[in-house]
């Protein structure tokens, strides 16, 4: 815990809270998160993640920044356009904290390498905008026993949930066994989102990072809280772990990371 | 106040709210429980502030000197 006077001004304000201190800032400056996407809700977990100290912040994306984007991906101003999101977010992340590691992976997240990407990391932050993605990273985590912060929006709602299952918690598939067909997902045309409700679920995600990290609180497991911008409410599900679960119920069929296919113009908020 | 062991000292004289109790409170974060931390601060808002948040982290105020337009005050480490 040798903090530079740097280090001691910026992260004066988390040092001050009793359930941080010198030690809980020492282990946020530790921590290693990756997330899942620079988008809605990335770029506001990533923006609060990167102030707050995290260590390591990994992020992939192989998109590149669309003027369509900004309206709610606040990594990317009007310059980017065009750039690869990861490298727009590497720049704003390490303009806001340059002590923190940034690790950008310009490329599709997929069976073959989300092993390899989220090994190195103690949390994983889900910003995906895909069922397939987020069945991917699911698995992923269940198998390497790594915390998921889930979250997703659309319109003026959003939703967000910790998902455990290595703690006894339940996972993404206990709450949606399987990937809705594709008539059941709503289409670009359909998909609108009003920009900080994206804000509102991205940060809460990175609040419950900063929780994890800092073991205080109590963590969002088997919880799945959802925002209604409309009413400016939060109402809370219970979500129990699902005996039968093929991924992590007793007689678990799912033994094998799987690449799902999804119709080019599936939501991609 | 004489009779107590001083393990540390650290000067904040120089620092401002909230500083003072921050850098205070680092120090204290590397001693061990009941150890002593002799604490120099100015008169005003930093004596009326530092004690106060020290004490409400579980730290004890166990002596307090003034020595010109100074406090010496004595912290003894708490959980």
């Amino acid at each position: 815990m040798n903090f530079t006077e740097e280090q001691i001004m910026r992260y004066s304000r988390h040092i001050i809270l009793k359930e941080v201190g010198g030690k809980g800032q020492d282990k946020i400056c530790k921590a290693k998160v990756f997330i899942m996407g620079a988008g809605g809700l990335g770029s506001p977990a990533a923006l609060y993640l990167a102030a707050a100290g995290v260590g390591t912040i990994g992020i992939a994306d192989d998109d590149v920044v669309d003027l369509s984007n900004l309206q709610r991906q606040i990594l990317h101003a009007t310059s980017d356009v065009g750039k690869a999101k990861v490298f727009s977010a590497e720049e704003t992340l390490s303009a806001i904290n340059p002590n923190v590691k940034l690790v950008a992976y310009k490329e599709r997240v997929t069976s073959d390498n989300v092993r390899d990407i989220i090994r190195d990391y103690d949390i994983v932050l889900d910003g995906s905008d895909n069922f397939p993605t987020r069945y991917l990273i699911n698995d992923a985590c269940f198998f390497a026993k790594k915390t998921l912060i889930s979250g997703s929006i659309l319109r003026f709602d959003g939703q967000m949930t910790v998902f455990k299952p290595h703690a006894g918690g339940p996972c993404y598939r206990c709450l949606y066994p399987e990937i809705p067909p594709a008539g059941f997902v709503p289409s670009c045309s359909e998909a609108g989102i009003l920009g900080p409700v994206a804000g509102t679920i991205g940060v809460l995600q990175a609040t419950e990072a900063l929780k994890e990290i800092l073991g205080i609180g109590d963590q969002l497991i088997g919880r799945l809280s959802v925002f209604d911008a409309m009413t400016t409410t939060f109402r809370e599900l219970k979500v129990r772990k699902d005996p039968d679960c093929e991924l992590c119920g007793e007689n678990a069929t799912i033994h094998h990371l799987v690449d799902y296919e999804q119709a080019p113009c599936a939501i991609r908020i | 106040m004489s009779d107590i062991k001083i393990d540390a000292v650290l000067d904040i004289t120089n620092e401002v709210c909230p500083m003072t109790f921050v850098k205070t409170k680092l120090k204290l974060e590397t001693m061990e429980l009941g150890q002593h931390l002799e604490v120099i601060i100015c008169d005003g808002e930093p004596l009326r502030n530092v004690p106060r948040s020290l004490k409400e982290e579980g730290h004890k105020i166990v002596g307090t000197k003034k020595e010109g337009n100074r406090f010496h005050l004595i912290v003894e480490r708490g959980s």
